[in-house]
């Protein structure tokens, strides 16, 4: 089964990637943006084949490596057997 | 009294640990290869600067679970004395040995110059030969040195007294545009609840010498020999 997990920094967080992108990206002309927020994302091909296993393994690997929960949430996404 | 200093691959600033331990302070020291769940017997632990692991993920991830980590948590669970500089304090972080986190600068810019730190606690083996409300002067070099925690966190380090060194201005007032990375009330060096685990994301070992024009940094290293010296003496 795959996944992707992706990563941001919390909202309550000063992100200073996605303001240096929001702010070149007014320079290209792109004004309108109101807000930039830069994250990770990862793709996984897990080796396991049920639905609740991966969720468990996706989260466990959250908490311990992909994401730092001090600073940043976490999405997960299961992706359909047809998408890879 | 051994010292061990850390290395994982991308440290570049264990040799100038190294040379502050071994020929300025005269102590007994290793390098500590990170593959290795082994300290050697030593009792002061130093992770010292540098890009461990490329600082893939995020700075310090990838080498807060390395196999030397392992030896180290326990050397700071028995009490034993272990030092962070600037990369080594964001591996402490990553480790949960100490509180927090270190982000991108608030600048968005890699700063690299002397700052000023006063010293908010003195009774730690690390800031033990400096006095409270001290005023320092050391180099920084990162890119991520934003300390951040959740607010009640923070209220929490405060009400225990954790943070051990802040950014301020040369007369040691706290003032906005001296926090040179926007860090969460300002905060440059903290300790865990015993003091025996110390991060700083100033580098004390590059103004360890008068031949270097300072030697701000070099009570941190005696402070930290001396309390270790102790620790072993009392057979802990």
């Amino acid at each position: 089964m795959k996944a992707r997990v992706t990563v941001y920094p919390r909202k309550e967080i000063l992100d200073p990637q996605g303001k240096a992108i929001q702010s070149a990206l007014a320079r290209v002309g792109f004004r309108s943006v109101r807000e930039v927020r830069a994250g990770k994302s990862f793709e996984l091909d897990l080796g396991v084949d049920d639905a609740q296993q991966a969720g468990d393994l996706l989260a466990a690997m959250c908490e311990k490596l992909l994401a730092n929960t001090v600073v940043e949430d976490y999405e997960i996404e299961l992706l359909a057997a047809d998408a890879s | 009294m051994r010292c061990g200093v850390v290395v994982f691959p991308g440290s570049n600033c264990d040799h100038d640990v190294y040379h502050v331990l071994k020929h300025v302070l005269d102590q007994e020291v290793r390098f500590l290869w990170h593959d290795e769940p082994r300290l050697h017997g030593s009792e002061l632990v130093v992770l010292p600067g540098g890009w461990s692991y490329g600082d893939y993920l995020r700075g310090g991830a990838l080498a807060a679970l390395s196999p030397v980590m392992g030896a180290v948590r326990e050397h700071a669970e028995r009490g034993g004395l272990v030092l962070g500089i600037c990369n080594g304090f964001q591996v402490l972080t990553e480790a949960k040995l100490l509180p927090g986190a270190l982000r991108p600068n608030r600048g968005q810019r890699f700063e690299c110059r002397d700052v000023y730190l006063r010293v908010e606690r003195a009774d730690t083996p690390f800031t033990r030969e400096y006095a409270a409300g001290q005023v320092l002067r050391m180099p920084i070099a990162h890119g991520e040195g934003n300390y951040e925690h959740f607010p009640y966190e923070l209220d929490r380090l405060e009400r225990d007294r954790l943070v051990a060194l802040r950014y301020v201005a040369p007369d040691g007032a706290l003032a906005d545009e001296w926090n040179v990375n926007g860090s969460a009330r300002a905060i440059a060096g903290l300790a865990n609840a015993g003091g025996n685990v110390f991060g700083l994301m100033p580098h004390p070992e590059r103004c360890a010498e008068e031949v270097l024009g300072n030697s701000d940094g070099l009570a941190l290293f005696a402070g930290a020999v001396r309390g270790a010296a102790q620790l072993a003496g009392a057979g802990r």
